[in-house]
């Protein structure tokens, strides 16, 4: 690193800062940050980095040994089996709280992942799913179990509309048209007060429950939401191995190619359409179970952009990448729970950092082929 | 009543043309999304606070406001145009060959962090904005016109002359064009296609710093979190009116101001952010190269 880049750098950042926080934050910014320049270049003149790189190496042999890899999974669940017996109330609130997360960015990445079709307002079909059961429930007394077809159809009919005419858009354009999407939906149920009574939400929706018992406690919903999360990691896992999920990544590497190699695109992104927002649509009725309660405040932007920092923090493509990454990210803000104000700041460092740095996701081969797939 | 309704779009519509100028420039240069450029107009907003608390602090506003605001305003173009700079160059110069989730991804990485990063050090509660215009104005045709929107409406359209001039006529302009057109023959025909891209970033900048003053003067107050929709209506406005095309983006802001006002007005004020969404919507099923842009083939 040049000698003037430590000296220009920090007092550019410090400068930034200084209308915003005054002279001593200002100086305490130059500081750090030529701190850690000076950190940096230390790490770089005594290639520290390739450590790293060994350690990394050594990573991959255990992730990529399928032995290690077929132990590990049925220890963890056992592990998430029994641990309602021994975890306190609120880390199975916690536990619940990210085995929707989990569905909700194994769906995401259905679209984003497999199908290659970025979506920034996914959170608007988790919000259908969530407010369908609300209204069916408080409305029309329907109960759990078959407002949960009716939560999953919902969401997965509204990712139809959008799709539809969205899909004959590109790239960033689709972005832009979903987060538009995303939007009206929160719009519409913080202004229809008659059905979801705007901003102040629907209330006192009722749990699920089993030939006539309640299943409204934690150790219920915890049960409930990991059968769902296992059912999810399975069908997905099976789609994504079938047919279809060939199509999918063929259309997400080279829609061109696919194409003129017989694959209907349009028709397969529909698919991807559908079969994404499907779960959101579960991961909604689970959370309106859950939390017995939905306002349009658990749908922003935010969520939408959270769930993708979840596909893409994992590995996009890789299911098992994705679940890790929308735990990590679930799991983030009790573990930051010390510097809470500073999570959303970490955030979207994080994000920049990861786009830098790995922006194929921490378990992500680069879109590793899948060996089933590529005989 | 209508007539009143076409001056508040039009002050709000050259808002958001000199917002989706940034967008449209970036976007024609680097087909990049530069989602982070809202916060960039929030910073401005914040900062134009800032700076004319200062010199209303220091005495400066009581003694000569012209000056005072003056200095604010381009206090804070210098210091909106350095927070570009800085972001281009940590966030997305890095990825300009990466697959186009990626600097997209880190836009959005950029605008989470300068939204909580003004939060924090800001306060969440709203900023008030130290200076109270006057309501008094041009009286014509049973309709008010205030100073201050007269003023927004000069100085937008000043500024998009003052752009239309500088990318016509200047070298760096013509350079910009050209690195528009092919980044790999600008840089052959001896463009330094980083300082281009750099220059682009820095005067999308300034110009949503000063779409940041004078929307914070409008409305009085401001909140951390104002960029994220107002960047969204700002690129409405640029595709709206062909993104990449500067032009467009004007055309485009003066439209989506006119539809909302009137909009809220006649239909649903309710529903006042959810137009932008719409016509976005609209716009890209019908015609998906907007009103002003040319139709790109896509090269296999």
């Amino acid at each position: 690193m040049k000698g003037n880049r430590l000296i220009v750098i920090p007092l550019f950042a410090a400068l930034l800062l200084l209308p915003f926080k005054g002279i001593q934050a200002a100086v305490i910014m130059f500081i750090t940050v030529s701190a850690g320049l000076m950190l940096i270049s230390f790490l770089r003149k005594y290639r520290i980095p390739e450590g790293f790189n060994k350690i990394k190496a050594g990573l991959q042999i255990i992730t990529e040994n399928s032995s290690i890899k077929n132990s590990i999974i049925p220890l963890m669940m056992i592990a998430f089996l029994v641990s309602p017996i021994f975890l306190k109330d609120y880390y199975l609130d916690v536990l619940i709280i990210s085995g929707i997360y989990i569905l909700l960015a194994l769906g995401l990445n259905i679209i984003v992942g497999f199908a290659g079709l970025l979506n920034l307002g996914f959170a608007a079909y988790y919000a259908i799913g969530a407010y369908a059961y609300a209204i069916a429930n408080t409305k029309f007394g329907l109960g759990f179990w078959p407002s949960l077809p009716l939560s999953a159809m919902f969401a997965a009919i509204a990712g139809l509309i959008v799709a539809v005419p969205a899909l004959r858009l590109r790239g960033d354009y689709l972005a832009i048209v979903t987060l538009g999407f995303g939007e009206i939906v929160r719009l519409v149920l913080n202004n229809w007060d008659s059905l979801t009574n705007g901003p102040n939400g629907i209330t006192e929706i009722a749990p699920p429950s089993l030939f006539g018992f309640s299943l409204g406690k934690l150790q219920h919903y915890y049960y409930i939401v990991f059968v769902f999360v296992l059912l999810s990691v399975f069908i997905i896992r099976r789609v994504e191995l079938s047919r279809i999920g060939r199509a999918w990544k063929a259309i997400r590497e080279n829609e061109i190619a696919a194409s003129s190699t017989g694959i209907n695109a349009t028709k397969y992104k529909l698919y991807a359409f559908i079969f994404g927002t499907f779960w959101a649509g579960i991961a909604g009725i689970l959370f309106a179970a859950k939390m017995r309660f939905v306002s349009p405040e658990s749908f922003t932007f935010m969520e939408s952009v959270l769930m993708l920092s979840m596909v893409i923090l994992g590995g996009i493509g890789n299911i098992y990448g994705v679940v890790a990454g929308a735990f990590i990210l679930a799991l983030l803000p009790e573990v930051l729970r010390g510097v809470h104000d500073y999570r959303m700041l970490i955030l979207g460092i994080g994000l920049v950092l990861l786009m830098l740095f790995r922006p194929q996701g921490l378990w992500g081969g680069h879109y590793r082929r899948n060996k089933k797939c590529s005989s | 009543m209508l007539l009143q309704q076409l001056i508040n779009g039009l002050t709000l519509g050259g808002v958001y043309a000199l917002i989706a100028l940034g967008y449209t420039m970036v976007y024609g240069i680097l087909e990049l999304i530069n989602f982070a450029h809202g916060e960039i107009y929030m910073l401005g907003a914040y900062l134009g606070i800032i700076f004319l608390a200062f010199f209303t602090a220091a005495g400066l506003t009581a003694t000569s406001l012209p000056i005072a605001l003056f200095l604010t305003v381009l206090l804070t173009i210098i210091f909106c145009s350095a927070y570009g700079f800085a972001m281009e160059k940590t966030a997305y110069k890095p990825l300009r060959n990466a697959p186009r989730l990626s600097p997209l991804i880190s836009a959005i990485g950029v605008s989470i962090f300068l939204q909580n990063y003004v939060m924090l050090t800001q306060g969440a509660t709203d900023k008030v904005f130290p200076y109270k215009f006057s309501s008094a104005g041009f009286q014509f045709l049973n309709v008010n016109m205030t100073y201050l929107q007269a003023i927004i409406i000069a100085v937008s359209a000043l500024l998009m002359l003052l752009l239309h001039l500088f990318i016509q006529k200047t070298r760096i302009g013509k350079a910009m064009r050209a690195t528009a057109q092919d980044k790999t023959m600008a840089s052959l025909v001896g463009i330094n296609v980083d300082i281009i891209i750099s220059a682009t970033f820095v005067i999308g900048a300034g110009l949503a710093a000063v779409a940041g003053i004078m929307v914070a003067a409008y409305y009085g107050l401001v909140n951390y979190y104002i960029g994220y929709i107002a960047g969204i209506k700002a690129f409405t406005a640029a595709v709206l009116g062909g993104i990449g095309s500067i032009p467009g983006a004007m055309l485009g802001g003066i439209v989506l101001g006119l539809v909302e006002s009137i909009g809220a007005a006649y239909i649903s004020s309710e529903y006042k952010d959810a137009y932008a969404f719409i016509i976005l919507i609209i716009i890209l099923l019908i015609k998906p190269s907007g009103i002003l842009g040319k139709t790109a083939e896509e090269k296999v």
